[in-house]
């Protein structure tokens, strides 16, 4: 079985029905995606495929093929220089940091799509849980990396 | 002061080199006999190490869970040493060294808002004393008088020669100096590091996947776990089939843990788990089988009206003033179990080296010398045979503080696998179904008015689960749980009550269902400030008056609590009235040493839904080290105690948990959350906490406004079971 993930392509030698989270952490040893719940409630674990958001935790390795480009929070910029990131850096976001990945990769998704969300846009993108609690400065993140006033 | 650094460091530096190694990391990779020849770097005290390239590293003995700790208490260091903040970096010490050190550091629990109201006094005097022996030693080497020496950014300035140098420079001989005896810290007022809004150090790791989490470790050689315990509570395992999961790919080992436990030891954690969840298992459901919610609502029902309780708080003759009242009012509450829910499930890794008698312990936890004492007792080994390397946690909440079932559990399934690192990660569903859960209770509470709409007595009963009696009954007073009354004591500097009331009896009736209590954020505050607080907008009501004009009356003897509460209602423009549509709710508490009071204004969509704009949120903390945190902490602590309040409750069926993820166990999500405005107002005189305390005002604040929108008045938590849709 053959992924590209980062840009990079993977052989491996797993059980098709493991979940793609897991191949991830586990096979191809990228742990910056994380495991909340492994039934698709959480977004802790949301990587892009072919720059949709997926939560990698509810669908197995089988259904993606190698020309589908995989990419996780480690493959979102070279050096962190994505603009949510940089957001992310400047506004003190993360608190904890364990949903930030999940967090991030949904932002950047939206941002891809909708260059100047609108807050009804942002909620309905960001549906990632984050106990600590930080949904405030994840909006105020979104708006100033798409240069949004307010 | 009995801060003696200096005889700590000499025995440090004679006896335990070996332990200096795996510091940098934030916690300890091993490597074996590299980390005993690792030098040891000029450690000034236990508080500060300088290196030669100028780098300021900064110990901090309390852990970090998001809650910004470390950099405050960076913070707290770097303003008595003068350091360059630039250079400053952390590490932390394990509690393995603070044990072999004589607890140089102190305690190491990171739990009740105390990381670092409860520790900065010694280690702002590490920093101050560190600053001290490397002026000294500059000042030895151009033997002139420390006295006409200064230093700024880590620079130490010769005043009258102009000869400069660096703490890089000196620090070698300042680690040989003797501590100083007399130590001034600064004068808050002229704090230039603390008290700022710094961002944290510890942010840029979490924004490209590369911070490490528990869960993430990697060690050589290691195995993954996955665990199932007995689903009902105080169940044991009677056995388990082999067979069934024999040939599995990865899978290397099946063992019982414990006598209610089993585990699966294999390659990957998703080849452990998989296999866990094909092993057919045999329970003995023990005697709690037939427990249920319903089973512990009339057990605490009967507590409302039981004889024999503990008093928490009492003046007058509130029997007495009751019958005299012109009117009276009653009510009764309830708050239900709550589980902690950290993003990050429970996990542990261990290594039991077998021919060595030694474990090693890797996890999250807020309280490393309890994670080293569970792991001795679980190993069977004097605790000076085992180490624990701390990590930050994927959010703690109090779940990691008293109760460290999964490192026991990671450490008896290592002894199976000697000399082999083993990963143990509890799936969502075992972190459901074995947390340590906030206590559930309820509360009746009659008040009594006079003719003039005074309040004259107040009875509050509350019935229900002791936290102390779950986890540590030797910290009972005769029987008595003091901490069930945070925020209604008489006096104290942790939670007063700020009212005055004349006649008052507040009192509780221990009813210990078969669910594990636990601290959780906030801990009893929370359903201590939603009976008070909803009850005083009952009482209000009642008497005809502003709900904030009748807590005002009541509070003149309480000037700090009386201050949050204006500060609050000025923000909203309480004295005029709310915009059309929008309707507002007040509260006020005190706990973990803090004041806080929250003006909440919401409105009502036409199906019933509440809909929170904005949150006034006023905080008294006494001193403030970082108020961009402290901002994050309000807010944060909204999320949490809103999501309980909104839609969430643990309920037991058949003697077990029966939310096991997050589909019938929901947060809130940002697009619930409400605008929130803080009002930081440190008085400057005590040190209060800060990652709690506005908790404790959220639910009651909304709860109030949903009565001044919807005339219904939400007594039973949470909201997700009552119908707000107007009849
Ligand atoms: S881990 Fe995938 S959504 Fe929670
Ligand atoms: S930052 Fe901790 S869960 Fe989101």
């Amino acid at each position: 079985m053959r992924l590209t993930v980062n840009g990079r392509t993977h052989d491996l030698n797993v059980d098709p029905d493991t979940p793609l989270l897991w191949v991830i952490r586990e096979q191809i040893g990228l742990t910056g995606t994380k495991y909340g719940c492994g039934v698709a409630q959480c977004g802790a674990c949301s990587v892009h495929v072919d720059g949709e958001v997926v939560r990698s935790c509810s669908l197995p390795v089988s259904a993606f093929g190698p020309d589908q480009k995989i990419v996780t929070i480690e493959g979102l910029s070279a050096g962190a220089v994505h603009p949510i990131q940089q957001a992310w850096i400047a506004l003190d976001v993360p608190q904890c940091g364990y949903c930030q990945s999940g967090q991030i990769m949904a932002a950047a998704a939206l941002l891809a799509k909708t260059p100047k969300p609108n807050d009804e846009q942002i909620a309905e993108a960001m549906q990632n849980i984050c106990r600590c609690g930080t949904y405030n400065r994840i909006k105020a993140g979104i708006k100033q990396a798409a240069g949004i006033a307010g | 002061m009995n801060f003696s650094t200096g005889t700590s460091r000499r025995r440090f530096l004679a006896g335990s080199a070996a332990a200096v190694g795996g510091f940098s990391l934030g916690f300890h990779i091993p490597a074996g006999d590299a980390a005993a020849q690792t030098p040891a770097r000029p450690e000034i005290n236990a508080w500060v190490v300088i290196r030669p390239d100028e780098t300021v590293v900064i110990r901090v003995a309390r852990i970090d869970m998001g809650q910004g700790t470390v950099t405050g208490l960076a913070q707290l260091v770097a303003e008595e040493l003068e350091c360059d903040w630039a250079k400053v970096t952390t590490e932390y010490p394990t509690p393995g060294q603070n044990l072999a050190r004589n607890r140089v550091w102190g305690n190491f629990q990171t739990a009740g808002s105390q990381g670092i109201r409860q520790s900065q006094d010694y280690v702002r005097k590490g920093g101050a004393a560190a600053r001290m022996m490397l002026i000294e030693a500059a000042a030895q080497s151009w033997k002139v008088p420390a006295s006409e020496c200064r230093v700024a950014a880590g620079v130490i300035t010769h005043t009258p020669s102009g000869r400069s140098t660096t703490y890089g420079k000196v620090a070698d001989a300042a680690a040989k100096l003797d501590p100083p005896k007399d130590i001034v810290l600064k004068d808050p007022k002229s704090w230039t590091i603390a008290g700022r809004p710094l961002p944290r150090l510890d942010t840029a790791d979490k924004v490209d996947g590369r911070k490490v989490f528990g869960i993430d470790l990697v060690l050589p050689g290691m195995v993954n776990a996955a665990i199932k315990a007995c689903p009902v509570f105080g169940g044991k395992l009677r056995g388990f089939d082999p067979a069934s999961v024999a040939g599995r790919s990865g899978v290397k080992k099946v063992v019982a843990v414990g006598d209610n436990a089993v585990a699966v030891i294999a390659d990957t954690w998703w080849h452990a788990q998989s296999a866990l969840d094909a092993l057919r298992i045999d329970w003995d459901e023990g005697p709690n089988a037939r427990s249920s919610s319903a089973t512990t609502a009339a057990m605490l029902r009967e507590g409302l009206t039981a004889k024999e309780v503990f008093v928490g708080n009492q003046a007058g003759d509130p029997d007495a003033a009751l019958a005299a009242a012109a009117k009276t009012v009653e009510a009764t509450y309830s708050v239900p179990h709550q589980h902690h829910a950290t993003m990050e499930p429970m996990n542990a890794t261990a290594r039991w080296s077998g021919g060595l008698d030694k474990v090693e312990v890797w996890c999250p936890t807020q309280n490393g010398e309890s994670a080293l004492a569970t792991a001795a007792a679980a190993s069977g080994l004097p605790p000076q045979q085992c180490e624990v390397y701390r990590i930050d946690l994927g959010g703690g909440f109090g779940r990691r503080a008293t109760s460290h079932d999964y490192v026991r559990q990671a450490v008896l399934i290592a002894k199976e696998m000697p000399g082999v690192p083993v990963k143990l990660i509890w799936s969502r569903e075992e972190d459901m179904l074995h947390g340590w859960y906030h206590p559930v209770t309820m509360c009746k509470l009659t008040g009594g008015l006079d003719a003039q709409g005074n309040l004259t007595a107040l009875k509050m009963r509350i019935s229900g689960q002791s936290i102390l009696a779950g986890v540590n009954p030797n910290a009972l007073q005769n029987g008595r749980d003091p901490i069930t009354f945070q925020g209604l004591n008489p006096s104290g500097t942790e939670g007063r009550l700020g009212y005055a009331i004349p006649n008052l009896l507040i009192d509780h009736a221990m009813r210990n269902p078969p669910v594990p209590p636990g601290f959780w954020r906030g801990v009893n505050n929370n359903q201590n400030a939603v009976y008070l607080e909803c009850f005083i907008d009952e009482l209000a009501h009642a008497a005809g008056q502003d709900p904030l004009a009748f807590r005002r009356r009541m509070l003149g003897g309480s000037p700090k609590h009386l201050a949050v509460l204006d500060a609050v209602a000025e923000r909203a423009g309480w004295s005029k009235p709310a915009p059309a549509g929008t309707f507002r709710g007040i509260a006020q508490h005190m706990g973990y040493g803090s004041y806080v009071a929250a003006c909440a204004e919401i409105s009502m969509t036409s199906s019933g839904q509440v809909k929170i704009h904005r949150i006034i949120a006023a905080t008294d903390c006494g001193h403030v080290v970082n108020p961009q945190q402290v901002a994050a902490q309000i807010e944060g602590s909204f999320a949490y105690g809103l999501s309980a309040m909104l839609m969430q409750e643990i309920t037991i069926k058949d003697g077990r948990v029966e939310q096991e993820n997050f589909d019938t166990y929901p947060c809130l999500l940002l697009q619930d959350m409400p605008a929130v405005e803080s009002i930081i107002m440190p008085s400057g005189d005590f040190w209060g906490g800060v990652g709690e305390p506005t908790i404790f005002v959220a639910a009651p604040a909304v709860l109030n406004a949903i009565f001044a929108a919807t005339g219904k008045r939400i007594r039973d938590l949470p909201l997700k079971n009552h119908d707000l849709r107007k009849a």
